[in-house]
This record gives structure tokens, C-alpha cells and sequence, in this order.
């Protein structure tokens, strides 16, 4: 197991895989987008009080469930990084950062779009939830200006995990505001555990959607690591060798 | 493991820890500011602060809400099950606006005890499903349960 | 089919905010093929450079 995890450490061998998976990973995303998406749009049927403006939570709920996960993988990574000065975890962490400030983004506008007809408001500054969002869009844009703002890359690679690893805190925040203060946000659906509160029909589709989000975020993870894997190591034998017979270009 | 990689393991774990507590220290300090809404017990209290903008949270009590008929201002009850606070408000009410759903009102309390809100939000709760199922639900249980959810 | 583009009187909303998903998701994926392209450009430039 270890020796498996360490030969994927390696450059070349982390590159031929990932290349050799991504299609097939792609294929799968595709696929579960299109039957989460038919089956958000169309098999799912309307609230009964929202009407079909529920369906704006097939995009909303896993683009933030997204927005939290890719934050922890990134910190974990980070710790990764500092403790073990793993190359492979400094490009993840920094490959995350920008995938996670685009699902937390499409959190924020969706649940905007979605708040205006059924909460009659855009935006309310006095919410935990809205604002501790918001305020993992900042840490997510401070991570990339902090690493771009830093000219010598490892210190940059440092200052960025130490970062992401105090904004850790924010993750409880957003997730237990709407229960332990009272927002306008309601309470967690899905992983309330007492009793189903979302109709079986309504929920598979969001699984689903789920699923293709999480798998979404693993193919633009791969395609980013794999070019700073080809950047760092420009100078290698097997960068040449790989642009050279053009196999994999 | 090698003396500098759990120096910096215990580094990291210290740092992560203490910035939780550091953060649930602040986060319990400052909870009540966190809030949105006072809930008509509270402002029974004297919670909520007096002579200025504030927001109510509950829900619209059942059979409560009056419409004027020569404009849009309507009338409707606040209550979280305990006290119950009038509302007055006058302009157009969010689609979700219905008795037994929960509002959280803005505005202020007048001399009278009435709160003249300018702005209403309809919060919604975390159910979903559909009509048929909901209309099964509310034939199965009796009206005094559907109205004892919480607000 | 009207009935599904009418989303109960929420298709703006509804749509748009699928729209926007759409985009976003979409840019974010052509972003690293674009720079994949830019990368294996430089480093070809660079090993020419090294032959002459």
C-alpha cells in the first residue's frame, strides 16, 4: 500500500496514470450530469410549496456541499504539505483553490437567484450562514492572490497551507449556523438524520448531481496537478520523452 | 517518524486546535449578535432593543392575517407558540407568505405594542416533497399537529 | 414542453440560475486544457532553445 502511494508520489507515473483514467473518469461525469440533471428537471416532482423553483437546489446544494469538501481537502493537503514536504500534496492544495472558489461562488449566485422569489431577498448581511459563505469565497481568492503575491514558490507553497489551515475554522461555521443560530437559511435536509424530510423522488437526483459534482471536481483537480506536474518538471527526461512521441500530448 | 516531521506534526496540530478554541470562544461571546431575529418571547423579555430597527422571527399565526381592501397593507400575527406580536406591513409579500409558514418581519415596535415592519421574508423549512404527499400528510394528522412544528 | 420551460412561473429563475452553472462549470474545465496547450508550447520552445 505504501510503496503503491509512493510510486503515485512520483511524477511520471502520476502523470501516465492520470492520463490513462481521465477519459473513463470524464465518461462517468458526463453521464451521471445528464441523469441527475433529467432527473432534477423533469422526473423529480414539484414542492409543495416552492413550486419548481426548487430545482434551483440541484445545482445549489452539492456546489456547496462541494465548496466545504474541496476546502478540507485542500487544508488536509496543506498539512500534508508542511509536515511532509510532499510535492504531490502542494499541488493538490493548490490545484483546489481555484475549482472550490467556482463551487462556492455558484453556491452564493444560485442561492441568491433562489432566495429573491421564495425568500423575497437577494441577500441578508444579518445571516450566518449567507455570510460565513461569502467569507470562504474570500479565504479561497486569498489563497490564490497570497501564492501568486509570494515570488519564491516553496515559502508561497507555506504561507498558502498555513492559510488554509487557520480558515478551517470557518467550515463548522457554515455548516452549524442554521442550527445552533437562528438565519433565515433553514436547517440541513439531507443530513438530518431523525426523519426523511425530502421525498425519495427528489432526493436520488441529488445524489446523483452529487456524485457528478464530487466527480467534476476530481477531473479539473487531475487536469490542473497534471500541468504543474508538467511545469515543475520541465527540465526532466520524461517531459521530453512524453512531448516527444506525442502519445499523451 | 524522522525528529523534524513530528516537530512540525505537533506544530500543525497545535495550531489547529488552538485556533478551534480560539474560535469557539469568540463564537459563544458573540452569539447573540449572531442572531437574526428575536422571537416574540424574546421581545416579551425585553430582548430586543427598544426604539430602534429590529427583525421578529415565527410564524404567521392561523387565521390571523387581514387584508385592508383599499391598499396592499395587511395585518397578521407573529407568534413562536408562547407570545404572540401583530404585524403590520405595507407593500408586496414574498410568494412562500402563508399562515403557519415562518416570517422573519423588520422594522420597529410602535407605542401600542404593534410591530410596523418594511420589510417581510418568508423563511421556508428544510421539507420537500410533493403536493400529494403533503396533502396525504395533512389529512393523517390533525390540524393542532401540523400547527405544533417548530416555527 | 412549455409546461418545462414555464417551471411554474419560476423560469427565470430556475434557468438562470442553471445557466449560470452551466458557464461556470464549463470555464472551469476548458481553463486547465487551455493552459495544458500553453504549457507543452513553452516547454517545446524551451528544449528547442536548449539544441541550439
Amino acid at each position: 500500500m505504501y510503496k503503491w502511494f509512493h510510486q503515485l508520489g512520483s511524477p511520471p507515473t502520476f502523470y501516465r496514470w492520470s492520463g490513462r483514467w481521465l477519459p473513463w473518469l470524464s465518461l462517468i461525469c458526463f453521464v451521471l450530469f445528464v441523469i441527475g440533471l433529467y432527473g432534477g428537471l423533469v422526473y423529480a416532482p414539484a414542492d409543495y410549496q416552492q413550486s419548481d423553483s426548487f430545482r434551483i437546489m440541484y445545482v445549489h446544494v452539492p456546489a456547496a456541499w462541494m465548496s466545504m469538501f474541496v476546502y478540507m481537502v485542500m487544508a488536509i493537503s496543506g498539512a500534508i504539505a508542511i509536515i511532509w514536504h510532499m510535492k504531490l500534496a502542494e499541488i493538490v492544495m493548490l490545484s483546489s483553490a481555484p475549482i472550490g472558489a467556482s463551487f462556492t461562488f455558484l453556491a452564493l449566485v444560485t442561492g441568491s437567484i433562489w432566495g429573491k422569489p421564495m425568500w423575497g431577498t437577494w441577500w441578508e448581511w444579518g445571516d450566518a450562514r449567507l455570510v460565513s459563505e461569502l467569507i470562504l469565497l474570500f479565504l479561497y481568492i486569498g489563497v490564490i492572490g497570497l501564492y501568486s503575491a509570494i515570488d519564491d514558490k516553496r515559502k508561497a507553497a507555506q504561507s498558502v497551507a498555513i492559510l488554509s489551515l487557520v480558515g478551517i475554522i470557518n467550515i463548522p461555521i457554515i455548516h452549524y449556523s442554521v442550527i445552533w443560530l437562528n438565519t433565515l437559511h433553514q436547517g440541513p435536509t439531507v443530513t438530518k438524520f431523525d426523519n426523511p424530510s425530502i421525498d425519495t423522488r427528489m432526493l436520488i437526483p441529488l445524489l446523483i448531481m452529487a456524485v457528478a459534482f464530487k466527480l467534476f471536481y476530481g477531473i479539473v483537480l487531475l487536469l490542473r496537478s497534471r500541468n504543474e506536474v508538467l511545469w515543475r518538471e520541465r527540465r526532466s527526461q520524461w517531459v521530453k520523452d512524453t512531448l516527444g512521441d506525442k502519445t499523451d500530448g | 517518524m524522522h525528529p523534524a516531521r513530528a516537530r512540525r506534526l505537533k506544530l500543525v496540530v497545535l495550531m489547529v486546535v488552538s485556533i478551534f478554541i480560539a474560535g469557539g470562544f469568540v463564537f459563544f461571546a458573540f452569539q447573540e449578535n449572531l442572531m437574526l431575529y428575536f422571537t416574540p418571547s424574546e421581545v416579551a423579555e425585553g430582548k430586543a432593543p427598544t426604539g430602534q430597527r429590529f427583525n421578529i422571527g415565527g410564524m404567521v399565526a392561523a387565521g390571523s392575517v387581514v387584508k385592508s381592501n383599499e391598499s396592499v397593507e395587511v395585518r397578521f400575527d407573529v407568534t413562536d407558540y408562547g407570545k404572540t406580536i401583530t404585524v403590520t406591513y405595507g407593500d408586496i409579500l414574498p410568494d412562500l407568505f402563508r399562515e403557519g409558514q415562518a416570517v422573519i418581519a423588520k422594522g420597529k415596535l410602535n407605542d401600542q405594542g404593534i410591530f410596523i415592519a418594511d420589510e417581510v421574508l418568508a423563511k421556508h423549512d428544510e421539507n420537500y416533497m410533493p403536493k400529494e404527499v403533503a396533502d396525504s400528510l395533512k389529512k393523517k394528522s390533525s390540524p393542532q399537529q401540523m400547527e405544533g412544528s417548530k416555527p | 414542453m412549455a409546461d418545462f420551460l414555464h417551471m411554474g412561473g419560476y423560469a427565470a429563475f430556475v434557468w438562470s440560475a442553471y445557466a449560470i452553472s452551466g458557464v461556470v462549470l464549463i470555464a472551469s474545465l476548458l481553463l486547465p486544457l487551455f493552459e495544458k496547450k500553453k504549457i507543452i508550447k513553452r516547454i517545446k520552445h524551451m528544449l528547442q532553445e536548449d539544441q541550439i
